[in-house]
């Protein structure tokens, strides 16, 4: 909790997401967006913590976050990712698919391609509930059970699967360049593959009779067979998507729904969860191989961040610690990260040492000293 | 009636003339909707304005800055219910203490905020708007301020004028803006400001400040050398009562008295006739009434004049008698023609300890409920409110929370703050909240998901299950029956279930497929929420035992649908004509018994059917009946086979059986049996 400070902004955060930065340049993240929601004029936001970054490593009262420049958003911002270094993509309860661009040196935001209506129903719109993008490809989930596929230098729709699910599908992750993994109100994941054609999902895994609602998914960096999603109960579930319709390992983590499930980037044995009951969670696993960890990562990419995926290849026989893992040996540790407070953690992003959140109690909490 | 407090305030209501017309109103919750009507009670339509009036009562819940005070005061309300009731009372005082604080340095960092974009701001309007919000904030904290030195920390005698010192020092903080510019010049002792900056210093019992900046002059005027070192060394030597130490409060008032004594000497003897300022400051230590209202200007306010004329007169004064100085020094500060601000009555009710009053007269004077509502609540913690009831609600701190957090719910953004205020009010909170739960818009699932938490939390199942509905009956509106399911299973909520099934039904009817298998086929225990959703998975299942060709399955499975009545009746004919693909198999599937059975539900239902139903046309009728022949036809001869086939199991005899059966059947042994046999190359040693 130390060196966590709370900022109000004077709006509901759903969503936060760092600016990637080039991993060649070991430069930790100083600039981040969030969206807000449940506002009359919801928008979305750039903050700065500061061009010296974590020069004073002594100094108690670090730079609180500096708004940069902000633009409206039409509905709430129900998801958000950075395409690149200066391209935002959102998605809108109004279904809109939203493209941002920050110009870095007016220092202003706007629009730069809007799919309108991209989610809809017959004759009302549904809201878009996730993003994931690979540059140049943008894939959107929504309310309305579609997946669609687009380009961000193209102004129509590449791909769409009508009916992909029947109820609400909440989160989407890529799996591989060609692949992707949803998740949706009736607890199951669904694997995606685009080079095949027609409507039907290439896998269905779920927590047989259990039909509880997931809300997050998010893959391993560097073993993509490795999902971790969080659901209406609080519970953590690592799957091994390549073998088995059961989680790999299940784990108690909040009393209230978990809104997001975060890797760390570079440092996958590293885990980050935030929830509905106000709690935002860091948990480490010890790795089992004698490989430190940070050598299983590809160095070769320029971008590191969530949004972008990681070469593959790799260190693929290497058993990830999460599938060895016994959480019930106290091999896995969990940790608190904010000071008891009663409202949602809507969001977080962890890049580097740097992670933030945003809450219902509209507040953006920043740390700097992330112990990775 | 009860007699009003205060006027009411008049609200113009743009473009609307009261002369010539009449104005409707509909009460919010926090606001009023207002519109024009007519008056004349017949004929005249005379053209009515189309515009509805939005009238609130507070508008400072949409100021962006405010909105932190709301947010971070929830969380210190938050912590402050926390604190356990059974811990003794002496523990919990430094602890009420430090919220009261932190609630005062919330409205201190919103001010200054607001201050900032005052300053900065090019809109004039505006700027007045923030300027206006400032100086409330500024009465808030002063007021909050006094009742967390008088009430909740409740200093003794000794202490109490050290803290009003406190209190009067934060408040008027120019002086030190004034010391330093004066300081700053460059030649501070000639600065116009320097006697008022000494003064002031003085007034406020800033006897170290005052004594640096003295040092000053007395450089300049080495002839009067004697006299400066003489002030200085009283100054120096003022008593202050140190409630840290052993000194009793006896002791320090022998000491301050023969301090006072030596004052007096000084002015006796004359000590300080050659300089005026100097003989103002020694006449203000020995707490000379004219001279302190002759420093009105730097005193600025008769609380103020009053804490100095404590300090110097009575610095031992104890919380009772406080009224009494705070009265007078109120009636000799203003001017006796002018009427006492809201401010100053709300201070002076302070001062005579009568909460209420306070209360009262805050709620009157401020627009909105966040001041009184948390404050009552700290003093009712600190158990100062208790004997006070009130003839409406449940007491004043309740009905105070519930006003706040109303005005709270009725703020698009706000209303999740009210939860918790709701949860704190015992009496009547539940109810306030479940009612304005149910009201919240719901745009998307993930808000929607949020109200059910809300909900869930307190084990409110009717609220929960009319949300799902909400959202079932929109997923429904829009198409989306998996989605519509979804949520009557949450809701639990078996007659839409029942509703959603039969669409299910209906579009497989029509369209021979079923639609969202994802969902039907993972159904698993929520399957038994309805009869007719329990009958939708396991008719499923049976299509999919018969996709995977397991017939043997899939015809147990039909027959117990009709038989176990699990299966609605006017589905019954779907079911029989899913049944003939499993009849007209290669191999026998139904077996004799079960074929019987068949043959039994086939025969109760056209039994009920006998009656012909006039509005069915003729042709639906034809068919009617040709599927039916076709299903009797189907049935005799599958009947036939399995008893064959189970005679032929047991005595390998044959022939006779296949008669009895075609007689048993009532159908007519002949032409069709043989045919069909033929067409599909039936192999004749079988039938013999």
């Amino acid at each position: 909790m130390e060196g966590i400070n709370a900022k109000y902004v004077s709006q509901k955060i759903s969503k936060t997401r760092w600016r990637p930065v080039s991993s060649s340049s070991l430069q930790q993240p100083d600039i981040f967006a969030t969206g807000s929601w449940d506002n009359e004029d919801n928008k979305i936001s750039i903050w700065s913590i500061g061009e010296n970054g974590i020069s004073s490593m002594d100094d108690e009262f670090e730079g609180d976050p500096q708004l940069v420049c902000e633009h409206k958003h039409n509905g709430d911002v129900l998801d958000l990712q950075f395409l690149d270094q200066d391209r935002i993509v959102t998605a809108s309860s109004t279904g809109a698919v939203i493209i941002f661009r920050h110009h870095h040196n007016s220092q202003t935001l706007s629009v730069s391609q809007l799919w309108e209506r991209a989610h809809h129903y017959p004759c009302d719109n549904a809201p878009c509930t996730g993003i994931v993008c690979n540059s140049p490809e943008i894939v959107t989930v929504g309310e309305d059970g579609r997946i669609i596929l687009f380009r961000a230098d193209q102004e129509g729709v590449l791909r769409t699967i009508e009916n992909a699910d029947s109820s609400t599908i909440h989160a989407v992750t890529f799996l591989r360049t060609t692949e992707i993994l949803t998740v949706n109100s009736i607890g199951q994941l669904k694997i995606w593959d685009f080079r095949q054609q027609g409507n039907e999902p290439s896998q269905i895994l779920s927590l047989t009779g259990d039909r509880v609602p997931l809300h997050c998914v998010d893959r391993h960096p560097n073993q993509q067979h490795i999902v971790a999603t969080g659901g209406q109960d609080g519970m953590l579930c690592i799957w091994d998507v390549r073998q088995g319709n059961m989680p790999f390992s299940l784990m108690e983590a909040h009393s209230a729904e978990m809104w997001e499930v975060h890797f760390h980037p570079s440092n996958p044995d590293h885990l980050f969860s935030c929830s509905e009951d106000g709690s935002l969670l860091h948990w480490e696993t010890s790795s089992n191989s004698d490989t430190p960890s940070f050598l299983q990562g590809g160095r070769n990419t320029s971008i590191v961040s969530r949004s972008a995926l990681a070469p593959a290849g790799g260190n693929q026989s290497l058993i990830s610690s999460w599938l060895t893992g016994d959480s019930s040996k106290g091999r896995l540790e969990t940790t608190h990260m904010l000071p008891s407070q009663t409202l949602s953690v809507n969001s977080l992003d962890v890049l580097g040492q740097c992670l933030v959140c945003g809450t219902d109690g509209e507040a953006i909490y920043v740390n700097r000293r992330v112990p990775i | 009636m009860e007699e009003v407090d205060v006027e009411p305030t008049t609200t113009p209501i743009p473009g609307f003339d009261s002369n010539q017309k009449h104005l409707g109103f509909v009460w919010g919750p926090g606001d009023i909707l207002v519109y024009e009507t007519i008056y004349k009670a017949s004929g005249g339509s005379a053209g009515g304005c189309p515009f509805v009036h939005e009238v609130r009562k507070d508008e400072d819940i949409y100021s962006p800055i405010l909105r932190k005070l709301f947010n971070e005061s929830h969380h210190i309300f938050v912590g402050l219910q926390r604190i356990r009731e059974d811990m003794p009372s002496k523990n919990k005082k430094p602890q009420f203490v430090s919220i009261s604080k932190n609630y005062r340095s919330v409205i201190r960092a919103c001010m200054e905020e607001l201050q900032q974009v005052a300053v900065s701001t090019q809109d004039a309007a505006l700027a007045t708007q923030y300027g206006s919000q400032v100086s409330i904030l500024l009465a808030v904290e002063l007021i909050w301020n006094l009742c967390e030195v008088l009430f909740i920390d409740a200093a003794p005698a000794g202490s109490l004028v050290l803290h009003l010192l406190d209190w009067v020092r934060l408040h008027k903080a120019d002086v030190d803006e004034k010391a330093r510019e004066v300081l700053a010049s460059e030649s501070p002792a000639e600065h116009q400001a320097y006697w008022d900056v000494v003064i002031s210093y003085v007034l406020q019992g800033r006897m170290d400040e005052a004594r640096q900046v003295l040092v000053k002059q007395a450089a300049l005027q080495p002839a009067a050398r004697a006299m400066f070192k003489l002030l200085d060394n009283l100054l120096m030597k003022m008593p202050i009562f140190n409630p840290g130490e052993t000194q009793t409060l006896t002791e320090f008032d022998v000491k301050w008295r023969h301090w006072r004594e030596e004052v007096d000497r000084c002015l006796q003897d004359q000590s300080f006739a050659s300089n005026p300022h100097l003989e103002d400051i020694c006449k203000i230590l020995v707490g000379d009434e004219d001279v302190l209202l002759e420093h009105k200007e730097l005193l600025s306010t008769w609380y103020h004049f009053l804490v100095t004329r404590l300090l110097f007169s009575h610095p031992t004064v104890k919380p009772t008698e406080l009224h009494y100085y705070a009265q007078s020094s109120m009636h000799m500060f203003l001017d006796t023609r002018s009427v006492p601000e809201p401010l100053d009555s709300i201070l002076l009710a302070a001062f005579e300890f009568d909460i209420h009053q306070v209360i009262k007269d805050c709620s009157i004077a401020l627009n909105n409920w966040w001041f009184v509502g948390h404050l009552t609540d700290l003093l009712d913690h600190c158990k100062l409110l208790q004997s006070h009831n009130l003839h409406f609600g449940s007491n004043l701190r309740e009905f105070l929370l519930l006003e706040y957090a109303s005005g709270l719910f009725t703020h698009h953004s706000l209303w999740q703050l009210a939860v918790d205020y709701f949860d704190h009010c015992p009496e009547f909170g539940r109810v306030y909240l479940e009612l304005q739960i149910e009201r919240v818009p719901l745009d998307t699932e993930r808000k929607a998901l949020k109200v059910i938490r809300i909900c869930e939390q307190r084990q409110m199942t009717e609220q929960v299950r009319s949300i799902c509905k909400i959202m079932a009956k929109k997923a429904l509106r829009n198409n989306r029956l998996g989605s519509a399911l979804s949520w009557s299973i949450r809701a639990k909520d078996a007659a839409f279930a029942t509703l959603i099934s039969e669409r299910f039904l209906q579009d497989y009817c029509a369209n021979g497929t079923f639609s969202d298998l994802d969902l039907i086929d993972n159904l698993g225990p929520a399957m038994l929420l309805s009869d007719r959703l329990t009958f939708l998975g396991k008719y499923r299942e049976f299509h999919r035992l018969y996709g995977e060709k397991r017939f043997l399955d899939a015809a147990k499975l039909l027959l117990s649908l009709m038989t176990a009545k699990i299966a609605p009746r006017s589905f019954w004919m779907t079911l029989l004509t899913d049944a003939l693909p499993l009849l007209e198999q290669i191999e026998v599937i139904f077996s004799a018994d079960q074929t019987h059975e068949l043959m039994f539900c086939l025969e109760e239902l056209t039994s009920e059917k006998s009656v012909p139903n006039p509005d069915r046309p003729m042709q639906d009728e034809d068919i009617e009946t040709t599927k039916i022949e076709l299903l009797r036809l189907a049935l005799a001869r599958n009947l036939a086979m399995a008893i064959v086939k189970e005679r032929e199991s047991i005595e390998g005899l044959v022939g006779g059986w296949v008669a009895g059966a075609v007689v048993l059947t009532g159908m007519q042994p002949g032409q069709p049996f043989w045919r069909r046999r033929q067409d599909r190359d039936w192999e004749p040693q079988v039938i013999g």
